[in-house]
Parts: C-alpha cells; sequence; structure tokens
C-alpha cells in the first residue's frame, strides 16, 4: 500500500471529505460577504470595520481562515502530485515536488499567521 | 500487415472534451485564488486598520491596474465557486452521464461568464 505523506488527511478519502466541507464554508463565507457588500449602501470604514470585528463574524472569518488552508493545502497537493512527478517532468520530478511543497506549505502558514493577526488585532 | 488498424492521426480530430476544459480551468483558478489570497488578504488588512486605510484601498481600486487585478482575482473565485457547486452537484449523483457531464460543462460556462461579466460592470 501506498502511503500518503504530504497530503492533509491520513487517507484519500479524509481528504475528499475535509475539501468538501471546506468548500461549502468558503462558499458560503464568500457569497455572504460579496452580498453584504452589494446590499449595504454607501459602504464605509464604520460599517466595514463593526462587520470584522462582531464576534459572529470573527467566528466566520476564522472558519474560512482556516477552510481556505485545508482546502489549498489539499488542491495544490493534488496539482503537484499530479503534475510535478518523475512520469511527467523526468527525474528530478520529486525534488522538484518536494520543493514546491515546500513553498505552497509556507505561504499556507503565511495566510494563517496573517489572517488571524488581521481579523484578531483589530 | 494488414491495413485495417484503427489508427487516428489526425491531430486536428482530437480534442480535449468539454468537462475536461472546465476541469483544467477549475486547477488553474485555484492556483489564482491561492496567490490572489495575498492580494486580497493585504487589502483587506488596509481596510481594516484605519479610516485612512480604508479610503486608501477605495482609491487604489481605482487604479486600472489594481482594478484589474482584483477583478481577475475574484472572478477566478467566481468561476471557482461555480464550478465547485456543479461538482458537490455530481457527488450528489446528478448528471454523472456522458451526456449529464457535457451539460454540466456548458452550464458552468455560461453562468460563470454572466457572473464574471456583471462583476465586471459593477466594478467598472
Amino acid at each position: 500500500m501506498v502511503k500518503n505523506v504530504m497530503n492533509l488527511g491520513r487517507n484519500g478519502l479524509s481528504d475528499w471529505v475535509i475539501q468538501r466541507i471546506s468548500a461549502v464554508i468558503l462558499a458560503v463565507y464568500f457569497v455572504g460577504l460579496l452580498g453584504f457588500i452589494a446590499l449595504t449602501p454607501d459602504l464605509g470604514y464604520a460599517e466595514w470595520q463593526a462587520l470584522f470585528s462582531s464576534t459572529w463574524m470573527r467566528i466566520a472569518s476564522l472558519a474560512a481562515l482556516l477552510a481556505l488552508c485545508a482546502h489549498a493545502w489539499i488542491g495544490m497537493w493534488t496539482i503537484a502530485t499530479d503534475y510535478l512527478n518523475n512520469y511527467m517532468i523526468g527525474s528530478k520530478g520529486t525534488a522538484i515536488r518536494l520543493l514546491f511543497q515546500a513553498a505552497y506549505m509556507l505561504l499556507i502558514f503565511i495566510y494563517l499567521v496573517w489572517g488571524v493577526q488581521i481579523l484578531w488585532g483589530l | 500487415m494488414k491495413d485495417n488498424r484503427p489508427k487516428n492521426l489526425e491531430l486536428q480530430t482530437l480534442h480535449f472534451p468539454l468537462p475536461a476544459i472546465t476541469s483544467i480551468l477549475h486547477r488553474i483558478s485555484g492556483v489564482i485564488i491561492f496567490v490572489g489570497v495575498a492580494v486580497l488578504l493585504f487589502l483587506l488588512a488596509e481596510s481594516l486598520s484605519s479610516e485612512q486605510g480604508f479610503s486608501n484601498v477605495q482609491q487604489w481600486l481605482t487604479a486600472p491596474l489594481i482594478k484589474f487585478v482584483f477583478w481577475a482575482v475574484v472572478s477566478a473565485l467566481l468561476y471557482h465557486l461555480i464550478a465547485g457547486i456543479k461538482h458537490l452537484i455530481m457527488d450528489m449523483g446528478v448528471g454523472e452521464t456522458l451526456q449529464g457531464g457535457v451539460i454540466g460543462a456548458r452550464l458552468t460556462l455560461v453562468v460563470s461568464a454572466i457572473a464574471i461579466i456583471a462583476l465586471g460592470v459593477w466594478i467598472w
């Protein structure tokens, strides 16, 4: 049995489920935010700041941020293992993939820290 | 050698089926969003920093290049969202036939095009 070591969950099925749950969270958050922007006439700093500093929005934003990190991890893993491998790009495939994976994992971590700072640093 | 072997070497007759095109666009849009999140987080941080920061963002978004980048990232997000919803519907077993796949792909492209054009009209 092939052991997956760089994916998010313990196996493909768990990744499959996490990808879909995170997708639903992100869809609801994004559509909700878009709706707020579209339906608030004369959106100014006061309304914007009040929205993001409310407890329920902080919870929703944190959920969306965590969902984004998980969703991106699984998506980037899928792309990395599909295209950046020895069959597709030759014998350096594994090394290139590991570098690529290190890069996106670092970026995900930066997004997580940055996002928490934005949300809770208000 | 017998001459009745099946062959299809006319590359012009080979092409990606529509569902394959929407699938690869789903992946490409995902990567664009992943990189674009940096732009969105930067704008969010600045817009929430202060009254001045909020008007800075409003100012920046009037610049053609920044407006275009913002439109491109949110367009990728809209496409990814709509293709994702189609994916979830197919996960439930709807439209899994060959024909259903093509109809789903067409719907994805049409609905996304409408959403992306509407976004453009809204911000320009």
